[in-house]
């Protein structure tokens, strides 16, 4: 365990209302995760919109302090030893840094771009206005902008060059770690490819780590690493992104990749198909979270929450996988025809 | 004859700063049973053009063609009275917003009679039983329920479910659906294209799907038209088109792909698309283009034959392999 994120049973829980007379009901957006991720590399989470992708964003941020578990963030405790306001709290909020889905909404429109990028340094550092300046030229310079752009407003870029602007902002305080909140899915195509290269040059050149949130597998493919699949805030399975593509074991992973459509007219059309959608994180299912949409599930499936066993170099939380009796080999498309659509 | 054909079809919008063509001489022409693809990225026009047809643009835009036919019906010459009655009945749209295009205040049980009411002048009992047939059809569970419910009691995917119900409701020749999946989680966009695709199949229509998504095309399409600031640069089948693309432009969207990369490095399209100001002369594409040269950037380029693609293009690719 030397990785620069170490998550161990991480919870976040929020309280919310049911009206007048209703009470209040738990919702458990990150349920339970624990994973690692290793300096310099990428982790990308993948999963559904109310998985809790977002919210262990925010964790791993430390936007929010987790509710339960613990969560070491290059050797630093968050939430224990380091107390809200101690210096060594914002020693650490400098190492992380987040980029957000949509630049449209992430940048003032009332500041220039001088502003944003130097906010950060304003805030945290004691250089000069001249070294400020300095340092956010040539961070702009380093992300593909021009000097000019300095004292532009956000309005004046495309979705693009904000998402650039996003990145250079992140960037000031030299981070060690970048969460990218789907840093790419309001982008065009062509736009896309350009932030995804920018993404993986800034990677190698300051030996950053990033946690990759999105819910597009061909993205995640290009860029990760290792793949965390997430399923109503527990992770389902984390291997290498090399495995989950060529060999995906949880029937979630399975039924996710083949739904990803695949820019090839000739390939076979998917024959996994997911009935029903994600189920409410305040009444999640009994034993595996997974098993009302799953077509293997058996009784154990419901009685008893699967562990994440460790099979073939991977963490897969299964029971079917684990005892064996899920046949990885079959075609899904046949035997799945016979259950019930739920 | 195809059952929307439209030929030259242009729209121009009026603004502060002038006049701008955000569709320029489109050929669209669909027939009865076939699935149309239209992708591009945003500010192509793509949406715009589909608009045009419904009659759905604001004042300030100018649409003009030389030919706008729809089963027979000229929409250039027809009355609006008579136009009213084609839109909403004969071709029917579905739009890329599924919660922000249901009306908040309504349920969905009267959000869908309302087209049944006024194109098909069912009565009450009718009305409901014909909603709850159509959201069974759908695949929402307890369409009987759900017919008292609001829009803001449904996820995502079943207001999807709830605008497509309502788009087919008057069993319509040609549906429109403009990025119908865009919002929707990968799950749950598998589920909607197979029912768009099956309600097609079932019921013959013609189905145009407006797309950014090349994965979305390669699955579901026939026939793929690319379409870039505004201009139609290729025109395909589905095959054809991913296996051998003409323009510059469609081959290199294909390379950006991260699912069809191969090195460490995708490759980009330099640049972004031209704006209203930074149009430039020539091919649209030339600042962004590897092969352009001098004539790409002084001449517009010829419609090349079908069997290149009807690419706009000067030097199309691929001529070799030609698509059959």
């Amino acid at each position: 365990m030397t990785g620069i994120i170490e998550a161990d049973d991480v919870t976040r829980h929020y309280e919310v209302g049911r009206g007048w007379f209703g009470g209040s009901a738990t919702l458990r957006a990150v349920a339970g995760a624990s994973f690692s991720v290793e300096a310099g590399s990428t982790l990308a989470v993948v999963g559904e919109s109310g998985s809790g992708k977002s919210t262990l964003a925010r964790l791993v941020t430390m936007i929010e302090p987790p509710t339960g578990g613990r969560l070491v963030i290059d050797g630093h405790t968050v939430g224990e030893e380091t107390g809200a306001r101690s210096g060594q709290m914002e020693e650490l909020r400098r190492t992380v840094q987040i980029v957000f889905q949509n630049p449209y909404g992430s940048l003032n429109p009332r500041q220039k771009i001088g502003t944003i990028l130097e906010e950060p340094l304003v805030i945290n550092t004691k250089l000069s206005a001249a070294q400020r300046r300095e340092k956010a030229l040539s961070m702009l310079q380093r992300v593909g902008l021009r000097p000019e752009h300095y004292g532009r407003y956000p309005h004046m870029f495309s979705g693009g060059q904000r998402q650039r602007i996003a990145i250079a902002r992140a960037l000031m305080l030299d981070p060690k770690i970048l969460v990218l909140d789907e840093p790419v899915s309001a982008l065009d195509v062509s736009i896309q490819a350009q932030v995804l290269n920018l993404l993986a040059d800034l990677q190698e050149e300051f030996g950053l780590t990033y946690l990759f949130i999105s819910h597009d597998l061909s993205v995640v493919r290009f860029v990760a690493d290792d793949v965390l699949v997430l399923y109503l805030g527990r992770p389902v399975e984390i291997t290498t992104s090399e495995a989950i593509f060529q060999r995906p074991l949880h029937p979630y992973s399975r039924a996710l990749l083949s739904a990803t459509p695949v820019a090839d007219p000739r390939r076979k059309r998917q024959n996994i198909k997911l009935t029903g959608e994600i189920p409410s994180p305040i009444s999640p299912p009994s034993g595996c979270a997974f098993h009302p949409r799953c077509p293997y599930a058996r009784d154990v499936c419901i009685a008893e929450r699967p562990p994440l066993y460790d099979v073939d170099g991977a963490q897969v939380a299964c029971h079917g996988i684990a005892q064996g009796w899920i046949d990885l080999d079959a075609d899904w498309g046949a035997s799945h025809d016979e259950v019930p659509a739920g | 004859m195809p059952l929307l054909d439209i030929r030259d079809l242009s729209v121009t919008f009026a603004t502060s700063t002038g006049a701008f063509k955000a569709v320029d001489g489109v050929d669209i022409s669909v027939d009865a049973g076939e699935v149309l693809s239209i992708v591009g990225e945003s500010g192509s026009g793509k949406s715009v053009a589909m608009l045009a047809v419904m009659g759905l643009l604001p004042p300030t835009a100018t649409v003009t063609a030389a030919h706008m036919e729809f089963d027979g019906v000229d929409l250039k010459t027809a009355s609006k009275r008579r136009r009213r009655e084609i839109i909403g009945r004969d071709i029917s749209m579905i739009f890329q917003e599924p919660m922000s295009s249901l009306n908040p205040c309504f349920t969905v049980g009267f959000q869908i009679g309302e087209a049944l009411k006024t194109h098909l002048g069912l009565g009450r009992s009718e009305r409901k039983k014909r909603a709850i047939e159509l959201l069974s059809l759908v695949g929402i569970p307890e369409p009987e329920k759900r017919l008292s419910a609001f829009p803001h009691q449904l996820s995502g995917g079943m207001s999807q479910r709830v605008m497509i119900a309502m788009a087919i409701s008057c069993r319509p020749k040609l549906l429109i659906a403009d990025e119908p999946t865009t919002a929707l989680d990968v799950t749950i966009q598998a589920q909607i294209l197979d029912l768009l695709v099956d309600l097609q199949k079932e019921t013959e229509m013609g189905l145009v799907l407006i797309t950014h998504d090349m994965g979305v095309v390669a699955e579901t399409a026939q026939r793929v038209v690319v379409q870039y600031a505004g201009k139609q640069v290729e025109r395909q089948d589905v095959t054809g088109l991913f296996d051998a693309p003409h323009h510059p432009y469609t081959a290199a969207l294909l390379d950006a792909l991260p699912d069809r990369a191969t090195g460490d490095r995708l490759p980009a399209i330099p640049g972004v698309v031209p704006g209203q100001g930074d149009r430039p002369t020539g091919c649209l594409f030339n600042p962004r283009c590897a092969f352009a040269d001098e004539r790409c950037r002084t001449v517009e380029p010829p419609r090349q034959p079908p069997e290149l693609g009807e690419a706009l293009c000067h030097y199309p690719l691929h001529t070799g392999e030609a698509a059959a």
